[in-house]
């Protein structure tokens, strides 16, 4: 990536993990797009959205619900699938590479929103008599100091992410022993099992779904044999 | 006396929704998106006899920028419902018990519409489409399209509807769509999850030489491996289950001589 691509990667970075939770939740931040964008910006928005499928598969499990802890997976994502993108001849130990970073950097990510909450109620606690008298200005600036925090997380997220994953990348495109066909395998297999089991966990409790997804499931082997 | 109500400025209306999308810009363990409300409340506020610099302006904004928690989206039927009971200028004391009744329903509702079956079920359109071997731009721009038609759509329904209905906003959410939508999501992404999933892993998998073979003993493996995660639920999350198995993966068959 040249440095302009890295800067890039540093706004997109921003933007996507300022989606997540603060502006305006679109879900640019799911690794589905995020990687994708990531990969558009180094040069391959295909080999970008490979790297966020199988990243959109892990994020399948986790909801984003209100007060409860859960991985920001937009930064991470950006930067897993701008390093595949970039990664010297699309090794599959770079793929292996930019997984583990978008999943380690969503767990990051995530721990990074904690204290950001905490930092806010902190703000909060500290104007609660402006608030509490109905201060335009003080709502105003509570508001927009969050936001412009938000945003700066993300950045500051990124940035780390790409100086601690780079040289990993690296040591994993260049050294890599396993066969391309197995790592792939091995990635398909830990992918699917994340997303099958998310499928049941969100849906298998509703009214006959899982005589839907029987009938689906006998549907989807017929296709496979006699397509 | 909520019919005495003239409809709200178009401006004061664009300003409220383009806030709601930064409703939870402050979110903390305090207020929650307390802040938040009163941001989007305030445009409306203004309109407050005495305006902006008036002393109802100042009251009302305190009272509305108190701790509050819902759905970041259905806080729109909040924020409709509150600005228009400040504005019809009811009892204080009733409009904060009512901010604090709203918050449970426009929590649950939101949670089991859209992250435990909307949001799901987009992303599986999005996995399917690439699965089937759409391109970047078909993929991206189809989740994006699809996600955010509920997205706007709820946000502009629940200002309205919160507009309209003032304190008497309750029995609107009874609408089908927020009493059916999360079965009949859930029972779409039921299917299009079994069906799209083999899909998925073909093309993250790649056919290998073996192809049909490969297919089923990965998938075979997968199914296994989800089983344990199901059963495990509340004990082991499945992305950090992942994540450690793929580590592993990585040091074994970077060190390997």
């Amino acid at each position: 990536m040249t440095p302009a691509d890295t800067a890039l990667v540093v706004v997109a970075g921003a933007v996507v993990g300022f989606d997540t939770v603060s502006f305006p939740q679109a879900m640019l931040s799911r690794p589905i797009v995020a990687a994708t964008l990531g990969g558009a910006i180094a040069g391959s928005a295909a080999m970008g959205l490979l790297c966020g499928a199988i990243l959109e598969c892990f994020a399948l499990e986790t909801l984003p619900v209100g007060a409860s802890r859960y991985p920001e997976w937009g930064s991470a994502s950006l930067v897993g699938g701008a390093l595949y993108a970039d990664a010297p001849g699309g090794s599959t130990g770079a793929l292996v590479m930019s997984v583990i970073i978008g999943l380690s950097g969503a767990w990051l990510g995530g721990w990074s929103m904690v204290r950001l909450r905490t930092l806010n109620a902190q703000r909060a606690r500290r104007n609660h008599d402006a608030v509490a008298s109905g201060d335009p200005r003080v709502i105003l600036g509570l508001q927009l100091s969050g936001l412009t925090a938000d945003l700066l997380r993300g950045a500051a997220l990124t940035v780390l992410l790409l100086a601690i994953s780079l040289p990993l990348r690296d040591v994993a495109a260049r050294g890599w022993t396993q066969s391309p066909d197995s790592t792939r395998l091995t990635l398909g297999i830990a992918a699917m099992a994340v997303a099958a089991g998310a499928v049941w966990k969100h849906f298998a409790s509703m009214p006959n779904a899982k005589i839907i997804m029987l009938a689906a499931a006998v549907l989807s082997v017929a296709l496979v044999f006699f397509a | 006396m909520t019919s005495k109500t003239p409809p709200l400025p178009l401006r004061t209306n664009v300003a409220m929704f383009v806030r709601l999308l930064a409703i939870q810009g402050s979110w903390n363990y305090e207020t929650l998106i307390g802040t938040g409300t009163g941001f989007c409340v305030e445009p409306a506020l203004r309109l407050l006899p005495g305006g902006p610099d008036g002393e109802a302006y100042r009251a009302a904004l305190a009272r509305q920028s108190q701790y509050f928690n819902a759905h970041p989206y259905l806080a729109a039927v909040a924020v409709g419902a509150l600005a228009r009971a400040e504005l019809d200028g009811e009892a204080p004391k009733q409009i904060e018990r009512y901010r604090r009744a709203l918050c449970s329903p426009l929590g649950s509702l939101g949670d089991r519409l859209v992250w435990a079956a909307w949001l799901p079920f987009c992303s599986l359109v999005a996995l399917g489409l690439f699965g089937l071997g759409a391109g970047p731009l078909l993929v991206v721009g189809g989740f994006l399209l699809l996600y955010n038609i509920g997205h706007i759509w709820l946000l502009i329904w629940g200002l309205r509807v919160g507009w309209r209905e003032g304190l008497r906003v309750a029995p609107s959410l009874g609408t089908p769509i927020l009493r059916h939508g999360p079965q009949f999501i859930g029972r779409a992404g039921a299917a299009l999850g079994v069906l799209a999933l083999p899909l998925i892993f073909d093309r993250i998998a790649g056919s290998g030489p073996s192809g049909i073979v490969r297919l089923a003993f990965g998938m075979l493996v997968a199914l296994a491996a989800a089983v344990v995660l199901v059963r495990l639920q509340g004990r082991l999350e499945g992305w950090k289950a992942g994540l450690i198995a793929l580590t592993l993966v990585a040091i074994y068959s970077t060190l390997r001589p």
